[in-house]
């Protein structure tokens, strides 16, 4: 291997660590406010990818049905909540009102928007319109009556929801593959390294989200209320921080930065509708090289994740997946030297 | 009074039938689906033990039973060894990658192992994928069927007797377990191992123990598996099928042995009746059943957490254990290193522990001698609990020195001081509330015992399992709870759960016994019966030191008393001298300024 075919991998292994990193940092979120090991993270990365092939081959995408669907699933089952709880046509009026005024705007201009080929930019930022308040009907659906329940609960939860948004992309998607076109074709020679403007793109888009997560951490109330909930739930409560808003908002989140993933990667990979599971599983991986903790670790165990993928598939390609998760067995050894504290839940 | 069969009865009932099943003209698709169900529910039963008991989560037991299916089958195509070889080969490799991965994660806190899992199912599923000798995805083909005797195992009638005699006898050793020294253990891993640990349990062992006994019954489904279809390829030990082990698990009632075979059972009729009806139902094929199966957890978690089982054990006999203790053989008394010799017992010197720039204790210096009661007193938040603690190994003391019988402690494990014959209450009761008053206090004769996993899974452990559970009620008769024993432990008062605190580190057999608030919560006669106890336990020659906030009670009953405020000693002395101190009152009450 030659400087110019290690420049090559090396640059490969950044762009896709870059996405990883947008992913372990969504994985970190929800864990930390909500204490959700959120296996189905990687769901909204094929949720994205898909959603956008559909529109560039001019059909209302399937994101449009379940959007529908789980809104008037979680309009019903709330409610009834709400009519048990003494609460009279007003106030259902009111909660249905919050609840699915946007998935029906969005839905209905994806519908008429569909068919009309809109530029490649409008159809990205209508999938990242669909696809957001899913995590959020997610979250209601599934979390929000469990939110006091053991880190195990929540787990097995979270299985159950991978197995219906997998199911569900099927039934919705169909089993077809999607590859979306490039939203940038420049290409620049550097050397031996050719810099595509797509690459440009995933790292400039990884980066400028990091950023905004900063900001939004550190300046914006509603960042200070979920890093209050992630220190300490009970204490974020006592002062007036609605955990609910919390584990929904971190939700929502998590849901916007897989599906802005999944447009990231969907013009260098074919997706499936169970492509997502795996890359969200090396969000995972990434995630844990940063204790589930910290975001810089984190997104630094991303990009070394990365590294380790284009290396590897560079040498045996067949073992690709084997060497990314391999790679997670001296990353724990590293944990449990460096912080053995046990736990009780 | 009607005939109620006991629960005995009803299991031996079952098995019968069970053996039966395959002679009564019953079509071979039953046959046929109850091999499946027998082989999955061998699965099942190691995360019944894994996740239901222990509280670790493992998406990676479809890994292990490929583990064990694809050993068996390279060993007998390629070297032609014999299947009942290679039911070793298959165990060892499957136990050696259950050490690594337990090794590596179970020292931290409980979700890195579900992590660590998916990461080894999702590699071992890869790499049967692409490896050239094991097939690639084609797999092995050609596998040899099982022989008994000469006879080939060829159909799935006569399959069906060795995949239920182990499945059933793999269920036999894990009801044995849970009612046994390391059963107790592994039940305390679940929300308890401070306690536990306190007690003298190695945890971090019982957890490992507890993995890879799970691999290994993965192990034998798998190799089961291997010599049933006769060939092998990756699909069956993919990720879906790892956590498809962990939703039956769930959904039978985890934690429960009945569980595994209702969950398994479950969901084997419900995938087969998704497959007909759906299709007809949507029109489509496919994974609409994950859709549903995805519904179902969601809803289970929610609605029904404790799964199917506890439903059908709502209709069954209660469990009584008989009481067959009478006349067993004493228990060895703990050999306590702190017991005999001379000075002090306990010498503290300059203890202090800092949290970040908080000073919890601020060199605290006090020593207990041998059969003298010492209590710590002083307003909340003064330290005492904080200083237990330190005392015991649960918290690492920033500075200073712990001395007991001139040998340091501080530093030590709180296993490690356990042993050395020290025990102890907590302030906030620690027990396992699903266990009987009588198993909870037998928790604290773990160091006193010997009795290991293999041993109380073939029930080999009987005579000393009588000596612990005669032990116990002593101590809870001598705390005037010998009526409670059979009570789950959930179901008490709090002052009665601070009593049996008491007589399960009494079960310990200590040097020096810490008591943090024991009397809190009783009534005045229980108060006075428990004071009773605690001189008798100093005059037979123990040394206490108690936290109490109850003022008559410590007054009547400790030689010395130390007074703690902020973090800092005020004072010692006799309980006079103390009642007399003007700083004392001020820190309880306040100055007049």
């Amino acid at each position: 291997m030659d400087a110019s075919i290690a420049g090559i991998l090396a640059l490969d292994g950044v762009t896709s660590g870059a996405v990883y990193a947008l992913l372990a940092i969504a994985t970190v979120l929800v864990f930390a406010v909500t204490r959700v090991i959120f296996l189905p993270q990687g769901e909204f990365v094929a949720y994205g990818a898909l959603t956008l092939g559909m529109f560039q081959t001019g059909h209302t995408p399937g994101t449009v049905w379940l959007l529908l669907a789980l809104t008037a699933f979680a309009a019903v089952t709330d409610c009834i909540g709400l009519w048990r709880a003494g609460q009279r046509f007003a106030a259902l009026a009111r909660h249905l009102r919050t609840l699915a005024l946007w998935p029906l705007l969005i839905s209905a201009l994806s519908m008429w928007a569909a068919p009309r080929h809109w530029p490649l930019l409008a159809q990205a930022a209508l999938t990242l319109g669909l696809v957001t308040p899913l995590g959020s009907l997610v979250w209601r659906i599934a979390f929000r009556a469990l939110a006091d329940a053991s880190v195990l609960a929540l787990l097995i939860v979270s299985v159950g929801v991978h197995f219906m948004l997998t199911g569900l992309a099927l039934l919705f998607f169909g089993a077809e593959g999607y590859r979306n076109p490039s939203f940038w074709d420049a290409r620049w020679s550097l050397g031996a390294l050719t810099l595509s403007g797509q690459t440009l793109i995933m790292l400039l888009a990884s980066a400028a989200l990091i950023a905004l997560l900063a900001v939004f951490f550190d300046r914006t109330l509603v960042g200070k209320a979920l890093r209050a909930t992630a220190v300490n739930r009970l204490g974020a409560r006592l002062v007036g921080i609605s955990t609910e808003t919390a584990g929904r908002v971190s939700f929502m989140m998590a849901a916007f930065i897989g599906a802005l993933s999944g447009l990231l990667i969907g013009t260098t990979t074919t997706v499936f509708y169970d492509t997502g599971f795996l890359i969200g599983l090396k969000g995972f991986v990434a995630a844990v090289f940063g204790g589930l903790a910290s975001y810089p670790l984190a997104a630094l165990g991303a990009v070394l994740l990365g590294l380790v993928e284009s290396f590897g598939a560079f040498h045996a390609s067949a073992f690709k997946e084997v060497i990314v998760f391999t790679a997670i067995l001296p990353v724990l050894l590293w944990r449990s030297l460096r912080d053995p504290g046990h736990e009780e839940h | 009074m009607a005939f109620a069969p006991s629960r005995r009865a009803l299991a031996t009932g079952a098995v019968v039938l069970l053996a039966l099943l395959p002679q009564l003209p019953l079509p071979d698709f039953w046959i046929t689906q109850l091999d499946a169900i027998g082989l999955t529910a061998l699965a099942v039963l190691g995360l019944v033990l894994l996740t239901g008991v222990g509280g670790l989560t493992s998406f990676g037991q479809a890994a292990f039973v490929g583990v064990g299916a694809y050993t068996s089958a390279l060993l007998t195509t390629r070297y032609g060894i014999s299947p009942w070889l290679t039911l070793f080969a298959s165990v060892a490799v499957a136990v050696a990658a259950a050490l690594l991965l337990g090794w590596l994660t179970l020292r931290m806190s409980g979700h890195y192992l579900p992590l660590a899992t998916i990461a080894w199912g999702l590699v071992a599923y890869y790499l049967m994928g692409n490896v050239e000798a094991l097939g690639k995805y084609d797999g092995l083909l050609g596998i040899p069927p099982l022989s008994l005797f000469g006879v080939e195992l060829r159909d799935n009638r006569s399959l069906y007797y060795p995949i239920w005699a182990l499945a059933l006898l793999a269920a036999w050793g894990v009801v044995n377990l849970l009612d046994s020294r390391p059963g107790r253990a592994i039940r305390a891993l679940k929300g308890a191992t401070t306690m536990a640990e306190a007690m003298g349990v190695p945890t971090f062992r019982y957890k490992v123990a507890i993995f890879v006994l799970a691999a290994v019954f993965a192990a034998l489904s798998g190799w089961l598996f291997a010599h049933f279809q006769r060939t092998v390829n990756p699909s069956p030990f993919g990720m879906h099928m790892g956590i498809e082990y962990l939703f039956m698990a769930v959904l039978g009632g985890v934690g429960e042995v009945g569980g595994a075979f209702v969950g398994a059972a479950a969901v084997r009729l419900l995938e087969d009746r998704l497959q007909v009806w759906l299709p007809s139902l949507l029109g489509t094929s496919g994974s609409a059943e994950i859709v549903v199966f995805g519904a179902i957890i969601i809803a289970m978690l929610r609605f029904a957490p404790q799964g199917l089982w506890p439903m059908i054990a709502a209709r069954l006999p209660a469990a009584n254990r008989p009481r067959d203790w009478d006349g067993a053989a004493p228990l060895a008394r703990h050999a306590a290193p702190a017991a005999g010799g001379s000075g002090p017992l306990l010498d503290v010197k300059a203890i202090r522990k800092q949290f970040g720039g908080l000073v919890a204790v601020n060199d605290v210096s006090f020593s207990v001698g041998r059969g003298e009661i010492v209590g710590l007193i002083g307003p909340n938040g003064a330290g005492k609990s904080t200083t237990f603690n330190l005392l015991t190994g649960v918290l690492f003391a920033s500075g200073g020195e712990v001395r007991l019988a001139g040998r340091r402690i501080d530093g030590l494990s709180s296993r490690a001081i356990a042993a050395l014959g020290v025990s102890r209450s907590f302030q906030h009761v620690k027990m396992i509330p699903g266990m009987t008053v009588l198993e909870n206090v037998a928790l604290g004769g773990h160091l006193r015992s010997t009795g290991g996993i293999a041993r109380a899974m073939l029930r080999l452990d009987r005579a000393e399992e009588r000596s612990l559970l005669s032990e116990a009620e002593r101590q809870l008769d001598r705390i005037g709870m010998a009526a409670l024993a059979g009570e789950p432990a959930g179901n008490l008062a709090l002052g009665q759960q601070r009593l049996m605190e008491i007589a399960r580190a009494l079960m310990t057999d200590p040097a020096l016994l810490l008591l943090d608030e024991p009397a809190a919560g009783l009534r005045h006669q229980e108060k006075q019966a428990l004071g009773r106890v605690l001189a008798q336990l100093r005059g037979e020659g123990m040394s206490l030191l108690l936290v109490e906030h109850d003022m008559d009670f410590v007054m009547g009953l400790t030689d010395r008393i130390v007074v703690m405020e902020f973090g800092t000693r005020l004072i010692e002395g006799t309980p006079a001298e103390v009642r007399a101190s003007p700083a004392v009152r001020a820190a309880y009450l306040g100055t007049e300024h």
